[in-house]
Formats: structure tokens, sequence, C-alpha cells
């Protein structure tokens, strides 16, 4: 399931995140800021999300943190399908 | 009244002495900065005076010079990020101490030829040997300013978007200016383009990234002094028209006043918007952690609130010039509203609304609570 939410978050980022560098080469800890993810591009990333799994991030968790590194996102989502 | 803002009320009867010439000439008001200077308001934040009453004063300030209060505006919102960061930054420490005991004016260095007017983007780098290059389209008063805070790519490797803050001592920087400042507005805030070189020491980049400065600190400081001095400047407008009106008495007519009563109610609301958003701030910036401040619906209300108030102050100075007629428009008259019409005009553009209102469309599809 882990391994599954991992590559769905990776197509997500691939689609959304408007990165210049390729995701398979990002670490699940890398900031994602600083691969060059811009605030705008961040936003769609979380709509991204949302729609590939069926979650609404509540707004106490619409936050730059969360969105940070894939295992930020991995926890996040993780804690909403588990509720 | 407290001590601050009597102080400040004070400066703000000198700085309209000068108003007029400030505008004309284009010139910097230094005779109300140096009065700033002397009442020691440019380290009011460093010194204690609660967030409010530096807010308060912008509005005082604006009520009769706008460049001036711009210039004190601009100054405290860097101010804020020092303040605001200080504990994860030793080297600011002494430098707070300086800005206090010099009353020194600190200018930003954040928009950049060729970002397109994103400040969220930074072409300019730190390098290596502790320097930097930026070609800058406006610094705020840059050539009265003692220090510069500028933002830049944390290394020539970096993204665009992985920006740090560095802040350089006037001693330490080149600022060349480039171009000149002859406006339509704001005439007196001098913010020609630069070409901004220094040569630093690392303690002197902030170790928090900007992103995160910028939604916590930077943005909601912005959009809630800027939003002060707007709301000066069409406090004055309507007053004006206010004065008008009762001085041509019956002859005013049903259409003038009524048009004066619509003014008022725009004012009000205006008043009331940003009162809420000062107290949520001050409410959600004294939590510890200040969770509130890093979410996206945060985020959303500073950027509305920049909107709103920036088009709300052209709107009710426009609406002072047709009550006051001709009067309005005539520059050698008490009710003279084409400074103030002119200077709420810039308001719309400092951060293009353009480009907020496009941020927050997409902010608007994610946030639960609008």
């Amino acid at each position: 399931m882990n391994d599954d939410m991992e590559e769905t978050i990776r197509t997500v980022l691939t689609d959304n995140g408007r990165l210049p560098v390729a995701v398979e080469t990002i670490g699940v800890a890398d900031d994602l800021y600083q691969v060059g993810m811009s605030s705008h591009a961040s936003i769609s990333v979380m709509l991204g999300l949302e729609d590939a799994f069926d979650v609404e991030f509540p707004d106490r968790m619409l936050t730059r943190e969360v969105f940070a590194s894939i295992a930020s996102i991995k926890a996040a989502v993780g804690e909403l399908l588990a509720s | 009244m407290s001590t601050f803002l009597e102080s400040l009320s004070a400066v703000a009867d000198l700085a309209g002495e000068h108003a007029e010439d400030v505008d004309t000439h284009s010139r910097f008001p230094k005779e109300a900065v140096d009065a700033l200077r002397e009442a020691r308001a440019l380290s009011a934040l460093v010194d204690g005076v609660p967030f409010e009453e530096v807010a308060r004063g912008c509005e005082v300030l604006a009520r009769a010079c706008s460049a001036t209060a711009m210039v004190f505006a601009m100054h405290q919102i860097q101010v804020s990020v020092l303040v605001q960061h200080r504990q994860e930054w030793p080297w600011v420490e002494d430098y707070l101490r300086d800005l206090s005991r010099e009353q020194r004016l600190i200018s930003s260095v954040t928009s950049e030829i060729g970002t397109g007017g994103d400040m969220g983007r930074s072409i300019a780098a730190v390098e290596p040997d502790g320097t930097f290059t930026k070609k800058a389209p406006t610094v705020s008063y840059g050539e009265y300013a003692d220090d510069y805070l500028t933002t830049l790519r944390r290394t020539p490797d970096s993204e665009p978007s992985d920006q740090v803050t560095v802040l350089t001592l006037g001693s330490q920087t080149t600022a060349t200016k480039v171009s000149d400042w002859d406006t339509l507005g704001m005439r007196g805030t001098c913010s020609p383009g630069f070409t901004i070189t220094a040569s630093f020491s690392m303690d002197q980049v902030l170790p928090v990234p900007f992103g995160q400065i910028m939604n916590e600190t930077l943005v909601p400081v912005s959009h809630l002094l800027w939003a002060h001095v707007w709301m000066g400047i069409a406090g004055e407008a309507f007053e004006r028209a206010r004065k008008a009106t009762r001085k041509s008495g019956a002859s005013a007519g049903a259409v003038k006043t009524q048009r004066l009563s619509e003014l008022h109610g725009d004012l009000v609301a205006t008043r009331a918007q940003v009162a809420e958003a000062l107290a949520r701030w001050l409410n959600e910036s004294s939590e510890p952690g200040r969770p509130a401040l890093q979410t996206m619906s945060a985020v959303l209300r500073h950027n509305v609130l920049k909107t709103s108030v920036s088009q709300a102050s052209a709107r009710i100075c426009m609406g002072a010039l047709e009550v006051c007629g001709i009067a309005g428009y005539r520059n050698d008259s008490p009710y003279s509203v084409g400074r103030l019409l002119r200077d709420s005009l810039s308001a719309s553009l400092m951060i293009a609304n353009e480009r907020l209102h496009e941020h927050n469309a997409a902010l608007l599809m994610v946030v639960k609570e609008t």
C-alpha cells in the first residue's frame, strides 16, 4: 500500500508539480521547494492529491510544510485515509 | 493616545507641511524621515511598541503625506522580519541594537528584472565568496536607505524558488541607480531601478527559507501596513469631500450629499475589514508556533485584504473627487484630491492585484473555509 501511495504521489507530482527535474530522481525526504516547486504549483499538487486519493485536506493541513516532501505528503495522506 | 502615536502625529504635521513639495519635485520626504528618526520611530518594533500602534501610525502619516507613510511602512515590514526571526538568527541581535541606536533605515530588494514581478523567484544568487549582484527594477527609497534586505537564490545552483534573504549594511553594499523615478503618484518614495552589489559574511543570511518568511511574516505584515496607509489616504480624501460638501451648504444638492454618504459606507466597510484582519493577525501571530499563519487559508485572507483595500482606496478617492467637483480637481484648493487619487492608484500595482487574484483563484479551489 505504502509503495502504491508513493507511486501515486510521484504521478501527481509529475502531472502537477511543474518540476525542473525528473520526479524519479527526487528522494522521499528531499525538499520539493528546493528542487524547484513554486508555491503556485504546490496548489495544483494539493488539488491533484485530493483527486487521486479521493480525500479532502482540512485547512490546518494545507501548509507549506505538509507539502514540502514526498515523505510529509505520505504522512498527511496516510492520516486522512486512516481516519 | 499613546506617547508613540502622539509623536507620530507631530511627525505627520511636519510631513503635511512638505507633502506638496515632495510630490511636485518627486523628492524624498527628508524632513519627515529625519523627524521619525528623532522620535525613535524607526526602531519602534525593536523597542517594544505594539504592532497595532505601528499600523495606526501608518494611517496617521498617510493622512498627511502618503510617501512618508509608505517609506515608514516599508521599513517596518523589513524590521518585522528581522524581529520575528531573531531567535534563529544570532547575527541580527547586534544589528537590531545598532538599528535602535542609529535609527537605520532598511530598504527591500525583492523585485528583480526577468522574474515577471514574481517575488517568489530569484535569478541573482548568493555566490560562494559571499557576494551578489542583483538588478532590481525598483528599490524603495534606494538612495536613502542605510541597509538593504535582499532576496536571492540560496546558491548559484539553486532553483529560482529556492530563496534566502540577506541583510547587508550600506558600507557593504553598492547601489547603482539605473533609472529615474518620475511617476504618477507616490512620487516621494523615490524608488527607481538599481543594480545592487554587496559583499558580506554568510551569517548575514537569514537561516529560514524565504518561502516561509513570506507566508508567515512578509505577506501579512506588508498587506496589513499597506492597508493602513491606503486607508489613511482614503480617509483624507473623504474628509476633504465632507468639508467641501459642508462649505457648499444647501447648494451641494441631493446627488452629491447622497454620494458622500455612499462613500462613507465604503470607508466604514474598509475600516472594518482592516480592523478585523489586524485583530486576527495579532491573535494568530502570538500563538506558539503560529500554526494558523502557515495555512493556505491565511495566505488567501491576507491576499484578499490587499486586493480589496487597494481597490477601495482608489474608489473612495475617485468618489471624493466627484463630490468635490472642480474644487477637488484643482491643485490649489483646500479640497484638492489630485495627489491623494494619484497616490492611491499605486495600491493595485505594488504586488499586482491581477497576480494576487490569479493566485487566490487557485487557492479557492483547495481552501475549505473561504
